[in-house]
């Protein structure tokens, strides 16, 4: 196949481009300059983006002797992944910038344009596994390393973007692909993984947030409410500071009646309330999920299954049930720090089923 | 098989100049010491020198060799900049084209944001030639306060030669004085430096068969240039740095050569050129030939065609040709290789898309009737497929 190898300049992206020639396919680099402005982006080993990043992935391309690229994708990044971020935490929710790259960048804006070039698929670093079902469709499953399980970011990708993708690394443990770059001369064996949110260089997201918003933000202060004796115990520098769940950095003066420490289990973003309390009270029995995307078949019946709430989070059994523009989830294990805005992915056993976006909790 | 089609950025070594040079790599001496090997490597820069001063119309004594066209250029601007102001302060102004290439455009924003300079980026018409009547206006506005004006002989992307001759007259009348970079006129129409008038002019060794690294700046006696490097003060006390004699000699070898051959050159590719850009026109009716239509010295470099494919991304073309072996730029600026719209289709007022959808074609001394042959048996399905990937790229915002 012709194959368009998405090279961050990271170790997995390299050894993915690698282990895709060497099956014998025609592929051919691209690093996706994402940033309209790349010196401003992040430096170091930390991110991606930057033209470290770049020239990382340009070397990694010259060793494996595939022809390598740069797109820029700057614009439709910035539409698509940065402004739908404000805007989420604009509205008190709290979005995974990652799955949104996923879904309308790395498998769309970039598997669209190589398609119509020519190209088949996609190969990236991502640590999950494809493989074909008894119905024919292509079934996406977790990682054999589970700590590096990305198939929660990938849960937003339909069949037909399936169809154009390659994850060579997912039966592989990291060790081994860090061993295997160094075998294969690539310098990026020992570069560290990327942590945090891309384009928030210095990984303040609240500051960032602060002045991305600027004027725009729906508020700049607002009570720090108690959930049970609803007094106000202090004030804050902007709802989207918060997420729910969250315990640090609540700077409140004076502590609970019982000692124990108080977490943010609601935001609200118009007053810019928002309301802490203890742990106990943020278990989530149920979830309302819109905008949702589906793997293979959407299942039309309630669902045994379990579902993942976050990165490298745990995971939940539940009954999925479909609803006109998404579906409900009722938790038999509960779950605790959950906010709107994040994504709910539904597995049967390792297979991702599909995916959506958490509208609203119950608890 | 390699069709190279990017002369303009960098055109093959010419052998007597690879000769030339590597007769120099055996042999000890640096230029400026004083014994017999020092001698020796001596004698050959400045024989090297006037072989240069020869063929480009100057003084032996007018050519500062540099590190290449970017730091003739550094030199020229700042070095032009510093002695003018330091001789009266007034004098902050400096004039330039829209159209420059970055070893221009960069130092002057640089001294535009720290040394004070006040710069004023005249602009161009459609087909990239400098607006004379603007600048004209410029001058007139404050003619004591121009330090000087830059303006290149040729541009590198849409091959628009500039009329240096107006504008050396326009300065002159006021005393200012003039800059150009000719690295990319150099070999390809006729350049002299005395008859031209100019005071500076950038040249370098790789645009003109010559080896990488190495260039000059050739400038009048008389101009004052207040030094970038400093250290030995080996040439004419404005650059310092060990002089590079291999590097001089085939750098001189390919500049006797490329002006020697230049009329033959000329018309060959031009002829070459002509064929190319209606070619492509023919497969591909809807591009359209950007640059001075007319082809003489005086409007238009004979190697450069330019051409917009309404629809495509440059960068796909480029990828696709790429792919078959086809190698040319997309004519724009690359900043960390991260492409960018170029700032001349820009000046000459083409909208992003149109910029972003265009690509050079620049031929040289070993372009052949087959390169051409392979690129028109090309150009037509590219253009195709890069304009089904163009318009996804552009409009499509659903999953596939």
């Amino acid at each position: 196949m012709k194959v368009l190898a998405a090279m961050s300049g990271g170790v997995d992206s390299a050894v993915a481009a690698a282990r895709a020639a060497e099956a014998g396919h025609d592929v051919t680099g691209i690093h996706l300059a994402l940033s309209r402005n790349p010196k401003s982006y992040r430096t170091g080993a930390r991110g991606c983006c930057t033209i470290e990043d770049s020239n990382d992935a340009r070397r990694a391309a010259d060793v494996i002797g595939i022809p390598f690229y740069v797109w820029d994708l700057s614009d439709r990044f910035h539409e698509d992944v940065v402004e739908d971020f404000l805007s989420e935490y604009a509205g008190g929710r709290t979005p995974n910038p990652c799955l949104r790259c996923n879904e309308k960048i790395k498998f769309a804006a970039v598997l669209e344009r190589g398609l119509a070039l020519g190209f088949d698929a996609v190969v990236t670093g991502h640590y999950a596994q494809l493989r074909t079902g008894a119905d024919g469709l292509i079934e996406m499953h977790r990682a054999v390393d589970a700590g590096k399980d990305q198939s929660y970011v990938l849960g937003v990708l339909t069949q037909d973007q399936l169809a154009h993708s390659l994850f060579p690394l997912g039966d592989t443990a990291k060790p081994e692909i860090r061993a295997e770059a160094e075998r294969r001369g690539l310098q990026v064996a020992d570069k560290p993984d990327s942590h945090d949110i891309c384009f928030i260089s210095d990984g303040d997201t609240g500051g960032w947030l602060g002045e991305k918003l600027g004027e725009s933000a729906p508020n700049t202060s607002g009570p720090i409410v108690d959930s049970e004796s609803g007094e106000v115990l202090g004030e804050h520098e902007g709802s989207w500071r918060f997420t729910v769940g969250q315990r640090k950095g609540l700077r409140i003066g004076t502590p609970a009646a019982d000692g124990k420490p108080r977490f943010v289990l609601d935001i609200e973003p118009v007053s810019g309330t928002v309301t802490v309390g203890p742990r106990e009270a943020l278990a989530v029995t149920g979830l309302t999920c819109i905008r949702p995307l589906w793997c293979g078949t959407a299942p039309d019946a309630p669902l045994e299954c379990t579902v993942q709430l976050r990165a490298h989070g745990e995971e939940h059994r539940a009954v999925v049930v479909p609803s006109t523009d998404g579906f409900d989830v009722t938790l038999r294990d509960a779950a605790s720090g959950i906010a709107p805005g994040q994504a709910c992915v539904i597995y049967d056993g390792t297979r991702v089923v599909g995916s959506g976006t958490i509208a609203a909790t119950e608890r | 098989m390699t069709v190279y089609l990017d002369h303009a950025a960098t055109t093959p070594i010419l052998p007597e100049a690879a000769a030339a040079m590597t007769a120099q790599l055996g042999s000890v001496g640096n230029a400026n010491s004083l014994h017999a090997s020092g001698r020796a490597a001596r004698r050959v820069v400045e024989e090297s020198r006037e072989t240069v001063a020869r063929a480009l119309g100057c003084r032996p004594g007018e050519v500062v060799f540099t590190s290449g066209g970017t730091e003739a250029d550094n030199l020229a601007l700042k070095g032009l900049y510093w002695s003018r102001r330091a001789s009266d302060p007034a004098r902050v102004r400096i004039l330039s084209s829209a159209v420059e290439h970055h070893a221009v455009l960069d130092p002057l924003h640089w001294l535009a944001e720290e040394e004070d300079a006040q710069v004023e980026l005249i602009g161009v018409d459609a087909v990239g030639r400098l607006d004379l009547d603007a600048l004209r206006a410029s001058i007139e506005a404050d003619p004591g306060s121009v330090a000087l004006v830059s303006v290149m002989w040729a541009n590198n992307e849409v091959g628009t030669v500039q009329p240096i001759a107006e504008v050396v007259a326009l300065a002159h009348e006021h005393g200012i004085p003039v800059h150009t970079d000719a690295v990319q006129a150099v070999g390809q129409v006729p350049v002299d430096f005395a008859a031209s008038g100019v005071d500076a002019m950038t040249v370098t060794g790789h645009k003109i068969g010559g080896p990488y690294g190495i260039g000059a700046l050739l400038v009048r006696r008389e101009v004052q240039l207040t030094a970038l490097l400093h250290g030995g003060g080996q040439e004419r006390d404005v650059r310092s740095g060990t002089i590079d004699a291999p590097a001089i000699a085939g750098f001189a070898a390919a500049c006797e050569l490329a002006v020697k051959h230049q009329p033959a050159l000329a018309d060959g590719l031009a002829r070459l050129r002509d064929r190319l850009e209606a070619g492509v026109l023919a497969r591909v009716p809807e591009a359209i030939s950007n640059g001075d239509p007319d082809a003489g010295a005086e409007h238009r470099l004979p190697g450069n065609a330019h051409l917009t494919f309404p629809g495509c991304e440059g960068d796909s073309l480029l990828m696709l040709l790429d792919a078959r072996g086809i190698e040319c730029s997309t004519g724009s600026a690359c900043n960390a290789g991260v492409p960018q719209a170029s700032h001349v289709l820009l000046a000459m007022g083409y909208d992003d898309e149109q910029a972003r959808g265009s690509l050079r074609f620049s031929l040289g001394h070993t372009s052949t009737e087959a390169d051409v042959d392979a690129l028109l048996e090309a150009i037509g399905p590219v253009v195709e497929r890069a304009r089904a990937a163009g318009q996804t790229s552009r409009a499509g915002k659903e999953p596939v």
